[in-house]
């Protein structure tokens, strides 16, 4: 058996995720995470927030949950069955960096927690800013010409 | 034909062995067997590396007091671990005066220590050794994979690092003797899924006990356990079904410790356990007591290591794996 029939074997006879199962778990657990912005948005807005700030103030708070959660270690247990659910919202980027501050600690504050908070996310904040500049150039241009 | 397995003049017992693992492992189908183990994932100890360092001291001092030596009667110290520059053996045996060389082979580290220790000892190079292995979830999951409160789900085919050291001492004394070694090819079969290590190890373990059976006079019935080191579930079906094919059968008397060390259905550890400290402290807690009593007479056991560098996965390469194989017998009333 070469190589390529080997992989082949190998992928054909693995068990496969349970994909509806995690689509679903994803679904309901990402879309509480969702309703429960939603939440914080509308009690923000009660309180006399105007929406910009209410809506960043939603992040912050998702943020500050997810956190808190990390440190505590519960969030990767939910996240084990929520899946995308946990990860696509921003509660997945504050997962990500908290989970990789709390391991890093062991080596210092500077070429630990410094050097390595950003080790999982730095791609996306490495790409969406790159993109984002790309964007706001090809922007730019757009509303030059087009008034 | 190029012979290569080593035959053992002079047959290594192994006089005793003696394991601590952590509290998934004592939770385990064989908890009660482990001499050892720690509620407490860091053994006291300020990080994980740290608390991996400690394993293997325990490990190592339980073996050495069980055996009746002394420590300075040891010759030499065989040791590896996953850790980057075995780092877990070296603390943990700094304060042993006697020499040590480090060994990594991945999984397959504790058959590794086995085969060196009985070819220096059948040498007459030395008279007794003590070889320890270790791996530890915590710090190898930060090592290779995701730190470990990061959110993500895991394939069913992906395995558990086994939390655990396990520790053997070599010396003419005992009731379970090393006869023969094969040292294993690296194999490659392309396989680079980090979640399907036993896909990727499987291949060095169907080649190494093919180059075993057709070299030697001995067939898969001789044998009362085949035991691989952690191919787990998707490499366990692997190895059976591909050696079939060969025309060897092995699926009545082959384990994996892997799978023996944790339940999968009740513990969440999808293919089975892993890590270089799986099949040292199932062998030690479980196989060389039963091959002491005369329970089991004779066992072939396989050392699985995927020698996987994230390093190399993320430049596009592949997954090499390597199976070193040791042939053990209850040598009583010899």
């Amino acid at each position: 058996m070469n190589e390529k029939e080997y992989s082949k074997y190998v992928e054909g006879r693995a068990k496969k995720s349970p994909i509806l199962k995690n689509c679903a778990f994803a679904f309901l657990i990402g879309g509480t995470i969702c309703t429960l912005g939603q939440g914080f948005f509308h009690l923000y807005t009660f309180l006399g927030m105007d929406e910009l700030d209410a809506r960043t103030l939603v992040s912050v708070t998702l943020i500050f949950i997810t956190t808190l959660l990390t440190g505590f270690g519960v969030f990767d247990n939910i996240a084990r069955f929520a899946g995308a659910g946990t990860l696509v919202p921003i509660t997945g980027f504050a997962n990500a960096v908290a989970s990789e501050a709390i391991d890093s600690k062991s080596e210092g504050f500077i070429p630990g927690v410094g050097a390595k908070i950003f080790t999982i996310a730095g791609p996306v904040i490495l790409y969406g800013t790159f993109f984002g500049a790309i964007y706001g150039v090809i922007y730019y241009f757009i509303t030059l010409i087009w008034g | 034909m190029k012979k290569s397995i080593l035959k053992f003049k002079r047959k290594p017992k192994i006089c005793a062995s003696y394991s601590v693992v952590g509290h998934m492992e004592a939770d385990g189908p064989l908890g009660k067997q482990f001499d050892e183990y720690c509620l407490d994932d860091k053994f006291g100890k300020e990080s994980w590396e740290k608390a991996e360092s400690e394993m293997q001291r325990r490990a190592l001092c339980g073996a050495i007091k069980k055996s009746g030596l002394i420590d300075t009667e040891l010759d030499v110290l065989l040791a590896g671990d996953l850790l980057n520059q075995c780092i877990g053996s070296n603390y943990a045996l700094s304060n042993f005066d006697t020499g040590f060389l480090g060994l990594y082979g991945a999984c397959s580290t504790c058959s590794e220590g086995l085969l060196i220790g009985a070819s220096l000892f059948s040498g007459g190079i030395i008279d007794t050794c003590a070889t320890v292995t270790s791996s530890h979830y915590c710090a190898s999951e930060r090592q290779f994979r995701f730190p470990l409160e990061y959110g993500g789900q895991r394939t069913p085919t992906a395995q558990w690092t086994t939390t655990g050291a396990g520790a053997f001492i070599l010396s003419d004394n005992g009731d379970v003797e090393i006869c023969e070694g094969l040292v294993g090819k690296v194999i490659d079969k392309g396989i680079s899924d980090i979640n399907n290590m036993g896909a990727a190890m499987a291949p060095a373990a169907i080649n190494t006990l093919k180059r075993y059976f057709l070299e030697s006079e001995h067939s898969p019935e001789d044998f009362d356990l085949i035991i691989t080191g952690d191919l787990g579930y998707e490499g366990s079906e692997i190895l059976k079904e591909l050696l079939l094919d060969e025309g060897i059968d092995i699926r009545k008397n082959h384990v994996d410790c892997g799978l023996m060390i944790f339940d999968r259905d009740r513990q969440d550890v999808h293919a089975g356990g892993s890590g270089c400290g799986c099949s040292a402290v199932v062998m030690s807690a479980s196989i060389i007591p039963n091959l002491a009593s005369g329970v089991l007479k004779n066992v072939l056991f396989l050392g699985t290591g995927a020698l996987m560098s994230p390093m190399s996965l993320s430049q596009g390469g592949t997954i090499p794996s390597v199976a070193h194989l040791l042939h053990i017998s209850h040598a009583g009333g010899k």
